[in-house]
């Protein structure tokens, strides 16, 4: 090997260094800048109408984006709702019953690859699935599209936590005679519960910032679509209808040439950034606090 | 008779003896719960891969009129025209790769420097921070990325980046053309933004896993700190990084919404990156609204879809090979 001068040796490792704490800078820069503008920017944006009017044409003065945030919390439920519980049993599956057979292998290698795949395509599937039959758009399908790209990811976080648990917590349920649904809902999944919570919650949090799936299944609107009549229904959205959520909103009025409209993007881009930030900090903080085997 | 698959139960319970019951509960009735559990978890995995099967037909089932009418030249046309209904793929893929390619070049060694930085450089503390700082940043929308991309960054590419690269760089063709600040080199910048946290965080913990003992070893021979990262912990790491690549480069391939703001969606080839153009995934976000008034144009877009897929699912693939190679290398 090539004898080298022990300074020019110090010199490249110091330029190294330099370069490498440089880029560590600058990638926290231009991240920081990102959120400062949408801090700044988004602020100005939130006030009461924000809040408790509905989004409208760009002539009516008094607009907000109230149906949107009712829209997107109503999506990110349907979404959980069919995402969740397939996600958990098919991690169940994977963790408990298939292992390291052909079918689990397979169902482990095509969630991977689900994962992958660009959120737009679920939402061209759904598309030709839900909307062209239904001759509409709707909540439902938008629900659907986000549904199942939160299943993949339950299913394979579900999977990573169960195998945390130890075997010996199975074989004791067992041992008491616990038939193997009540050994894995009762104790494995009680034993796991954090972990699950927090895949669960990381799941919700990036489906809710989604907006290509739901371009054209959700679509959009410029009202609350409650169901009518008198009833307990009154509290909810008619997901049969096109649904307002907070994404397609921001892009429609962000590509607008309005200033009022390009305003209103900005406060809820905030409004969904401070949303997924805090979902992700609260599943990270419950997944700290009580790990399996730290707590006692 | 059991419950369980032996292999689970072998070690702590002696094959074929039955547990004992506290609650007596008729056995069939537990078999029949437990057959019925298995079979509904079963089903939920199975679940996933019919997904997955039926995302593939429906895109090929529902591009079959444009496949029917362009057949294999819609790869290299890059006609864009919908009033004629005349349509190529060749500048959505174009794009596709170019964008994808731009990110790449930026993000991949940016990531791989602050992952240095952090697990090599930094305080332990700083390290803890700045590495949680960058996982929550991989959690912020694509739609927020594109929004400021349009209305921060794109002006200031126009203002100062561009015509800077213009006057410096611009024999070559790739940095000619007025500054528009949109286009393709905006569009991979804002791409390389999304993926670096990524990128960063996978590679972070490649670094992280590289034994002490080797880096110890190597500075105990009077290596710096940049030999022992080029010599050792780069060595041992180097597939768990290119694993990492994999899966940025997955994510960049699809973006959606971080692209269809700042790229301007131009269906011409144009060997400048300062022109406009378009992706698959911005060409279906933008264009689709108008489309389903046309069978053609939808089933054309629907066939980019069909393309898009194809290529994601090939990065997967081998992206597995390439773990399934590491693991079985890792158990010689």
């Amino acid at each position: 090997m090539r004898e080298r001068s022990l300074a020019g040796r110090r010199i490249t490792d110091a330029v190294v260094r330099f370069i490498a704490a440089a880029s560590a800078l600058a990638g926290i820069a231009f991240l920081a800048w990102i959120l400062i503008d949408i801090a700044l920017k988004g602020g100005t944006a939130l006030n009461w109408d924000f809040f408790t009017k509905r989004t409208g044409p760009f002539t009516l003065p008094d607009t907000g984006m109230a149906n949107a945030i009712v829209g997107t919390l109503y999506l990110t439920l349907a979404a959980t709702i069919i995402g969740v519980p397939i996600g958990l049993l098919a991690g169940v599956y994977l963790s408990e019953f298939g292992k390291d057979s052909p079918v689990s292998t397979t169902v482990r290698f095509v969630s991977n690859a689900l994962m992958g795949i660009p959120s737009i395509l679920i939402g061209v599937f759904v598309y030709t699935l839900l909307v062209v039959p239904m001759k509409s758009y709707s909540g439902y399908a938008g629900g659907v599209a986000l549904g199942i790209i939160m299943l993949p990811v339950v299913a394979r976080t579900t999977e990573d936590m169960l195998n945390l648990v130890p075997n010996e917590l199975r074989e004791s349920a067992l041992a008491l005679g616990a038939p193997r649904w009540k050994a894995t809902l009762g104790v494995i999944f009680r034993a796991a519960r954090t972990g699950l919570v927090t895949g669960v919650l990381l799941a919700v949090a990036r489906i809710s910032g989604e907006t290509a799936p739901l371009l054209f299944t959700a679509f959009n609107n410029n009202h609350f679509t409650w169901f009518s009549g008198n009833g307990a229904g009154r509290y909810f959205y008619d997901m049969r209808e096109p649904t307002a959520n907070l994404t397609v909103t921001i892009f429609q009025y962000a590509m607008s040439p309005y200033e009022r409209w390009k305003e209103q993007a900005w406060g809820a881009s905030l409004l969904i950034t401070a949303g997924v930030l805090v979902l992700s900090v609260v599943a990270r903080i419950v997944f700290r606090g009580k790990q399996y085997g730290h707590a006692k | 008779m059991t419950i369980l698959p032996a292999r689970r139960m072998g070690r702590s319970m002696p094959g074929g003896s039955k547990p004992v019951v506290a609650q007596a509960e008729p056995t069939v009735h537990r078999n029949i719960a437990d057959v019925f559990f298995r079979l509904l978890t079963g089903f939920c995995g199975l679940l996933i891969v019919v997904l997955m099967a039926a995302i593939a037909i429906q895109l090929l089932v529902n591009s079959q009129m444009s496949l029917k009418e362009f057949g294999w030249r819609f790869f290299w046309d890059q006609t864009w025209n919908p009033v004629t209904r005349e349509f190529g793929a060749a500048s959505s893929i174009y794009g596709t790769l170019v964008s994808t390619a731009i990110a790449m070049i930026i993000a991949a060694p940016l990531g791989l420097l602050i992952a240095l930085f952090l697990v090599e450089l930094s305080h332990p503390i700083l390290s803890r921070i700045v590495g949680s700082a960058i996982e929550l940043l991989a959690a912020i929308p694509s739609i927020i990325y594109g929004m400021w991309g349009l209305f921060v960054f794109a002006p200031l590419m126009q203002r100062m980046v561009q015509p800077a690269l213009g006057k410096t760089l611009g024999v070559l063709p790739l940095f000619q053309g007025p500054p528009m600040g949109i286009g393709m080199l905006t569009a991979g910048i804002i791409l390389a933004l999304m993926v670096l946290p990524f990128i960063t965080a996978v590679t972070r913990d490649v670094l992280l896993m590289v034994p002490p003992l080797l880096k110890e070893a190597g500075h105990g021979f009077g290596a710096t700190m940049w030999e022992v990262t080029r010599r050792v912990s780069l060595p041992y790491g180097m597939q768990g990084i290119v694993g990492a690549m994999f899966l940025g480069l997955g994510r960049a391939i699809g973006e959606t919404m971080a692209v269809t703001f700042v790229i301007g969606n131009s269906h011409r080839i144009s060997p400048s990156l300062f022109e406009s153009g378009n992706t698959i995934s911005s060409a279906i976000a933008l264009e689709f609204g108008e489309a389903v008034q046309d069978p053609l144009f939808k089933s054309v877009l629907i066939e980019l879809g069909l393309i898009l897929f194809a290529i994601t699912l090939v990065f997967q693939i081998l992206a597995h090979l390439w773990l399934v190679r590491l693991k079985r290398k890792e158990g010689k």
